[in-house]
C-alpha cells in the first residue's frame, strides 16, 4: 500500500480517469473517478498522506464530471455519481473539488448506520477527546481547524463517528471545510496551512477545505475516548466564556445533531447517553482564536478550561 | 456487458458460498445487491448461517448499516399499523394487510433484512368510502390532487389515489383489488377478502392465506413496469414458497394451482414458478409447471425468458445485459397494455402528456413574474 503523494501524479490522474482511485480515510475506501483536473489537483494537494490501496473493495464508488448535453460546454457545469445514480443537483464547473467533498461527506452520512454519526466536529489532545456540535455558521470549522493546527489530532470535521459496540470515536481524518471570511482567519491564523480549491458563490458562500494534519492521517486507524462535549458560538467581538451545560439539555442537544440517532433507536438513546456520561459539557462562545486555543489547551492538559 | 450476478444469486441461494467470495468480487456483489434491494438480505442471512463476522470487515459493516435501516423501517411499519388500527376501527372489514406491511407485521420469511416503501392494504369496495373518510380525519390526504387523476384511479385502477399522513409523512395505498378493473385478467378480490387470516398482534387487521400471498405477490410482479425491484420481489415469492413447502410438504403444488385457477392468476403464478425455479432454485417439480393454469406456450415462453431475464438484472450495470434498456422499455409498455384496453390506454396517456406540458407551461409563466422567487 502506497501514500498518494508516493505515486507519480500522472498515475494518479491516469488512474482518476479509468477504473478509479482508491483513497483510504478511516475505516472507509472511497474508489473515485473524475475527468477533471480540478478534483485531481484538489485530490493531490488535500490527500498527500492518505493511503491509496491499489486494489480491492471500496464502501463507495463515487465519480465527479462534466454533466453531458449544453451545459458541458456552456457555463459547464459538473456533478456526482454514486455507483451510477446521482442524488444531486448539477454545479458549476469551478465548484468541483468542493462537490467532491460534500459527496464523500453523503456517502457516510446517508450510508454508515454501523456507526451513531452526529454532525460535529471531534478532536483529541492527551487522549482526550472533545466534540464540538454546531450548527452552521457557529466557527464549528473554524475552531476545528485552528486546534487542528495548534497540534490537536482531527478525527472529523463534519462527521463524528461513534463506535456501536464500544462507544469509542472513530476518525476520518478529511479536510476541514472552511466558508467566507473563516477562510482569511486561517490563512492568517496559519500562513503555512494548505488550502485546496476554491469554489466561489456555492450554496455556503465561498468554500476552500484545509490539508488535515501528518499527525491526524497518520492516527486515523486510532479510536478515541469521549472526554469532553463543547457547543462553540463564534459571536463578533464576544469575551471567551465557558457556561457549563446540564447533562439532560447536552443529551438532547446531542442527539439532536445525530444523523442517524432515531434510526438506532435504543441504541442511538444508549450511545449518547454512554457519550453525555463520560463528559464534561460546555457551552463556548469566543470571538478571538488567540484565547479560545489556549482555553482548550487547558481544557486537555487539565481537565477544566 | 456480460452478466454477472452469478455470485449474488447464489449468495441468496446458498449463503455460506458468500464465505467464497474475495474482495474484488464482493466490490461488485455489494453494489449489485444494494441496487437490487437485497443487500438487507444478505445480511440477514449471513446472520442466520452465523457467518457474519467471518465476512470482510467492509463487507458486513455494509450489511449491518443496511440491516439498521430495515430494522427502523420495520419499528416504523408497526408503529403506523397501530395508528391505522386504530382509524379503521370503526370498519366492518375485514382489512387486510398486503405484501411488506404483512411480512413486517407477522414477522413472515420475506421480511427478513427487507426494506419497505409504503403500506398497502385491501378492503371489500362497499367499504372503501367509510375507509377514506376515517383516514382522512385520521390525517391522512389524497397525494392525487388533479381532478383527472382522481377520476383515474377511482374509475379504472384497483385502488385508492395513494394517501399521505400528514404529520408521519407514510404512504398508504387503499386497494379494493388485487388489479385494475380494466386489466387484462379479471380476478375477483371476494375469495381472498373471504379466506383471509387474523395477523398476531393487530386484532384489527387480517392478512390473505398464505396460498393467496403468494398469488397476489407474483400477480403485482409480472404486472410490474419498473423492474429495478423484481430480483427482489422474486426472493420473497422464493421464501413464501419454501416456508409453505416446510410446512405443507408437497401437497402445497397442487393447493396453489387449485387456488391459481379459482382467482383466475395462473399466469402470474406460472411465470412466478418460472423464474423462482431457473434464478433461485425454488424446487418446483417440473410436471407442476406444465400442469399450471393458463401456462404460457413454447414461443411466448422464450419472448417473456428474452424480456424478464434482462428485467431482472437491470437494476445494476454490473448484472445489465445486451438489450437491457429496450427490455425494460418493453416491460414498461407490457405492463400499460395488461392494466389497461389499448382504447383506454392510449387516450390517458396522452392526457397524462398533455398535463405535464401544460403544468410545465404554467410553471415558466409563474416564475417569469416579477416577485414570485421570493414567494
Amino acid at each position: 500500500m502506497s501514500r498518494l503523494n508516493q505515486l507519480d501524479p500522472t498515475l494518479v490522474r491516469r488512474r482518476l480517469a479509468s477504473d478509479g482511485l482508491l483513497i483510504r480515510t478511516g475505516p472507509f475506501v472511497y474508489r473515485l473517478r473524475s475527468r477533471l483536473p480540478q478534483v485531481a489537483e484538489g485530490l493531490l494537494a488535500m490527500y498527500p498522506l492518505a493511503d491509496s490501496p491499489e486494489q480491492g473493495l471500496a464502501d463507495f464508488h463515487l465519480r465527479i464530471d462534466s454533466v453531458t448535453g449544453l451545459r458541458r460546454w456552456w457555463r459547464p457545469q459538473v456533478n456526482a455519481w454514486l455507483d451510477g445514480y446521482t442524488p444531486f443537483l448539477p454545479l458549476p464547473a469551478d465548484q468541483a473539488y468542493a462537490l467532491l467533498e460534500w459527496a464523500m461527506n453523503f456517502c457516510v452520512a446517508g450510508h454508515a448506520h454501523h456507526y451513531l454519526m452526529l454532525h460535529a466536529a471531534c478532536l483529541e489532545r492527551q487522549g482526550r477527546c472533545v466534540i464540538l456540535p454546531g450548527h452552521p455558521g457557529a466557527g464549528k470549522s473554524t475552531l476545528t481547524a485552528a486546534l487542528m493546527l495548534s497540534g490537536w489530532r482531527l478525527l472529523s470535521d463534519e462527521i463524528t463517528l461513534v463506535d456501536r459496540d464500544t462507544g469509542a470515536l472513530h476518525a476520518l481524518a478529511r479536510p476541514v471545510s472552511l466558508k467566507n471570511a473563516s477562510i482569511d482567519v486561517i490563512r492568517g491564523f496559519a500562513p503555512q496551512a494548505c488550502l485546496g480549491p476554491l469554489a466561489r458563490d456555492t450554496h455556503k458562500g465561498s468554500v476552500a477545505h484545509l490539508q488535515p494534519s501528518a499527525l491526524s492521517v497518520d492516527g486515523m486507524h486510532l479510536t478515541g475516548r469521549p472526554a469532553f462535549v463543547v457547543f462553540p458560538r463564534w459571536r463578533k467581538d464576544a469575551e471567551t466564556s465557558w457556561t457549563p451545560k446540564g447533562q439532560a439539555e447536552a443529551f438532547e442537544l446531542l442527539a439532536r445533531n445525530g444523523f442517524n440517532y432515531s434510526m438506532l433507536g435504543r441504541l442511538g438513546f444508549e450511545l449518547v447517553g454512554g457519550l453525555i456520561d463520560s463528559s464534561r459539557c460546555w457551552s463556548f462562545e469566543y470571538s478571538r482564536l488567540e484565547e479560545a486555543i489556549p482555553a482548550f489547551e487547558r481544557l486537555a492538559q487539565e481537565g477544566a478550561p | 456487458m456480460r452478466p454477472v450476478w452469478d455470485d449474488l444469486l447464489r449468495a441468496v441461494i446458498d449463503p455460506q458460498s458468500m464465505l467464497a467470495l474475495d474482495e474484488s468480487r464482493w466490490d461488485l456483489v455489494l453494489r449489485q445487491a444494494y441496487a437490487a434491494g437485497l443487500l438487507g438480505r444478505l445480511g440477514h442471512l449471513a446472520q442466520q448461517q452465523g457467518i457474519e463476522q467471518q465476512l470482510p470487515r467492509p463487507v458486513w459493516h455494509a450489511m449491518e448499516a443496511m440491516l439498521t435501516l430495515v430494522a427502523q423501517q420495520q419499528r416504523a411499519v408497526r408503529w403506523e399499523l397501530l395508528h391505522l388500527q386504530r382509524v379503521l376501527a370503526g370498519l366492518p372489514g375485514p382489512v387486510l394487510l398486503l405484501k411488506g406491511a404483512a411480512y413486517a407485521a407477522e414477522g413472515l420469511p420475506p421480511a427478513g433484512g427487507r426494506l419497505f416503501s409504503d403500506i398497502d392494504i385491501l378492503l371489500p369496495r362497499d367499504q372503501l368510502d367509510a375507509a377514506e373518510a376515517a383516514l382522512m380525519l385520521g390525517g391522512w390526504i389524497s397525494e392525487a390532487r388533479e381532478a383527472y387523476d382522481q377520476r383515474y384511479y377511482r374509475q379504472w385502477m384497483h385502488e385508492l389515489p395513494p394517501m399521505t399522513q400528514v404529520s408521519r409523512g407514510t404512504t398508504l395505498d387503499v386497494h379494493h383489488r388485487l388489479l385494475p378493473l380494466t386489466a387484462r385478467i379479471q380476478t375477483d378480490p371476494a375469495p381472498v377478502l373471504q379466506a383471509s387470516v387474523p395477523v398476531a398482534g393487530f386484532p384489527g387487521f387480517a392478512r390473505p392465506q398464505s396460498l393467496d400471498m403468494v398469488l397476489h405477490s407474483a400477480c403485482h410482479l409480472f404486472h410490474e413496469g419498473e423492474w429495478g425491484h423484481g430480483l427482489r420481489d422474486l426472493v420473497d415469492l422464493d421464501a413464501l414458497l419454501r416456508a409453505e413447502l416446510r410446512s405443507r410438504g408437497s401437497s402445497l403444488w397442487p393447493e396453489l394451482l387449485d387456488r391459481a385457477a379459482r382467482l383466475k392468476l395462473g399466469r402470474p403464478l406460472f411465470y412466478a414458478l418460472r423464474y423462482c425455479a431457473r434464478l433461485l432454485h425454488t424446487p418446483v417439480p417440473p410436471e407442476i409447471l406444465s400442469r399450471c393454469p393458463d401456462r404460457a406456450g413454447a414461443l411466448h415462453s422464450a419472448w417473456m425468458d428474452a424480456l424478464l431475464l434482462r428485467g431482472f438484472g437491470s437494476a445494476h450495470p454490473g448484472s445489465q445485459r445486451v438489450g437491457t434498456s429496450v427490455a425494460n422499455f418493453l416491460l414498461y409498455v407490457r405492463s400499460h397494455y395488461l392494466r389497461m384496453p389499448p382504447h383506454l390506454l392510449l387516450p390517458h396517456l396522452l392526457t397524462k402528456a398533455w398535463m405535464r406540458w401544460s403544468e410545465k407551461r404554467q410553471a415558466k409563466e409563474q416564475a417569469a413574474l416579477p416577485g414570485a422567487e421570493g414567494g
